[in-house]
């Protein structure tokens, strides 16, 4: 089920004019904060009426200013979590769960595959009150899911929470986009989430699009780099995990090679998403020797972009993944890098942060 | 039980806590449906309708007492219709005493109410249409539980104002031992009697004692609904 977005709407001195289409998966809108991302979720919610603008989910029509069709929020069967959970005070954990089946005929999600997916057990009988930002948000996720939605939208979950939490909450998301089939729309400025959850990637700035396409493509981009921030630059693999090394490594296989990492808490066999911060890349032409660098893969440089400034960013081909270098113009030169130059590109072995690895299928923590 | 009151008495209390009970009860639903327009409706004429609900509150009690007659007594436009359909008679009744005393509480327990809902958070209300409710379920599950303690609060400062009310109630009704005498009009004409004090001190005591007990009982619900929704 695919969502189409066509929208214009004026706010005062800024206006949103953008059209995207989100297929199944988790399709992350990121910008900064002002760039119209959440005004987009709430027009497919429909807490906003868009002044001209389609949004399709699947067949069905959920507004069409040219029709004069706008659905109520309560007949489009989207779910919503909020940046602030919103749950209802004089409701137990377990009366906000189960608010939404007061209004649906169907019951398909059972509601303890639910609380075990989000690991809110223990809360069901606590009153909103008495839980901590982590907990609510489960909850808040758990609320929408079971309101048997068609379409999950999530702004920003994560932004009002700490690391901590949101290291608690992550893993929880990432067996919501791997375990359940409702497609989600995800809103965020966070390219750390971004690199952990999306499926799809649309990139909004001053309420226009300007990258949109599949999240390893365009995270590999180098085109898309200056919207997604350079520091923060780095492309996402898949990675599967081979074994574990008695010196505490583990051993990763990537489709251009292996890699060695401090310890990953996940089963030999798991399938991992790791990121590599272009930063974090060291390119050779020569095979490198007598470095201290564990992690060296082959690659061929595809393109090459200019920035305006002393830096330039690399993107090379290793196996069937795209990664990024960041490098300097001069050594670009120096290198005679262009697209087709076979190098090598060395990983610094911090490059990948235990942080950014995410687990996508083994056991999330259980508890509050 | 009766024996320190004299009948007369007996039946002032008891018609007062008939007409303040009825007063609340009956003017409960639109004292809500009021609230609700004055803090959350955004149509033509709210400040009118803000002061018009509000009116009974600065206005002389007397001239209440005189528009309530003239509108709704036997020969006022609205009476005469209520008696020729419904065979409704309100002045001189303890109806009327009932109506008097509801329009003058009607402004405190708006403003109880109205308060209570504008503390309400509407992205709740929001979070509730996302998750399939429509606007008058929104209200019933959702608005109208988080502002029970406002609701349970107007109510009972509706009653007591109507266990008080004197000046529109006799103006409209009279005073009438037995239909329209309510206490407070009692404890009047006690007073204008040479000798009455004793027996006007005894209603006094009484109705200190209601107002005491509305007072304590709407401040502990009010603390236990709270206490509920708060959950901590």
């Amino acid at each position: 089920m695919t969502l189409s977005v066509s929208l214009r709407h004026g706010f005062g001195s800024f206006a949103l004019d953008l059209a995207f289409e989100a297929p199944p998966g988790v399709t992350v809108l990121f910008g900064r904060s002002g760039s119209g991302k959440t005004s987009v979720v709430n027009a497919v919610a429909g807490l906003l009426r868009p002044d001209a603008g389609r949004i399709s989910l699947g067949d069905t029509l959920l507004c069409d200013t040219t029709r004069r069709i706008h659905v109520p929020p309560h007949r489009r069967r989207i779910g919503y979590v909020f940046q602030d959970a919103r749950l209802f005070p004089h409701l137990t954990v377990r009366g906000n769960l189960l608010y939404g089946r007061w209004f649906t005929q169907r019951a398909t999600v059972p509601l303890d595959h639910v609380v075990d997916l989000l690991g809110i057990g223990a809360l069901l009988d606590r009153r909103p009150g008495a839980l901590s930002g982590g907990e609510k948000q489960r909850v808040a996720i758990g609320r929408a899911l079971l309101a048997e939605p068609r379409l999950l939208l999530m702004d920003e979950p994560l932004a009002a929470l700490d690391e901590a939490r949101k290291a608690e909450i992550l893993p929880y998301l990432e067996r919501l986009r791997d375990e359940v089939a409702v497609p989600v729309l995800y809103v965020s400025h966070a390219l750390a989430e971004v690199a952990r959850l999306a499926t799809t990637l649309v990139v909004l700035e001053g309420g226009r699009v300007t990258h949109a396409g599949p999240a390893a493509a365009l995270l590999a981009d180098p085109a898309a780099v200056p919207a997604l921030g350079i520091r923060e630059a780095g492309a996402v693999l898949e990675a599967r995990v081979v074994r574990h090394e008695a010196d505490g490594l583990t051993q990763l296989a990537v489709s251009g090679g292996t890699l060695l990492l401090p310890r990953v808490a996940a089963e030999p066999g798991a399938l991992l998403r790791i990121r590599i911060h272009a930063q974090d890349v060291m390119l050779s032409r020569a095979q490198p020797e007598g470095l201290s660098a564990l992690n060296i893969l082959p690659a061929v440089v595809t393109s090459l972009r200019q920035g305006d400034g002393p830096g330039a960013m690399v993107q090379l081909r290793c196996g069937s993944d795209l990664i990024l270098a960041r490098i300097t113009r001069r050594s670009a030169t120096a290198l005679g890098l262009e697209p087709g130059v076979a190098c090598h590109a060395v990983l610094k072995s911090v490059a990948v942060a235990q942080g950014d690895v995410g687990r996508a299928t083994d056991a999330a923590p259980r508890g509050g | 039980m009766t024996d320190w009151l004299t009948p007369e008495e007996w039946q002032a209390v008891a018609l007062s806590l008939r007409v303040s009970f009825w007063a609340t009860l009956l003017s409960l639903p639109i004292g809500i449906a009021t609230a609700y327009a004055l803090a959350r409706g955004r149509f033509w004429g709210r400040q009118v309708l803000n002061g018009l609900v509000h009116l009974p509150l600065i206005l002389p009690p007397v001239v209440t007492g005189y528009l309530l007659l003239a509108t709704f007594g036997r020969r006022g436009t609205l009476g005469a219709f209520l008696e020729s359909s419904f065979g409704l008679v309100l002045a001189f009744r303890w109806t009327g005493a009932a109506l008097a005393a509801a329009v003058m509480a009607f402004p405190l327990m708006v403003r109880a109410i109205r308060l209570a809902i504008e503390a309400v958070d509407p992205r709740l209300e929001q979070a509730a249409g996302t998750l399939g409710a429509s606007r008058p379920w929104v209200f019933v599950t959702v608005t109208l539980p988080l502002i029970l303690p406002g609701i349970i609060a107007g109510a009972i400062l509706a009653f007591a104002k109507a266990m008080g009310e004197f000046g529109a109630t006799i103006t409209f009704v009279s005073n009438i031992p037995g239909q329209t005498q309510t206490l407070p009009s009692a404890i009047y004409s006690f007073l204008q009697v040479p000798g009455g004090e004793p027996q006007a001190l005894r209603l006094v005591l009484i109705a200190v004692a209601v107002a005491m007990v509305a007072l304590l009982a709407s401040e502990w619900v009010s603390r236990a609904v709270a206490r509920r929704i708060g959950g901590a």
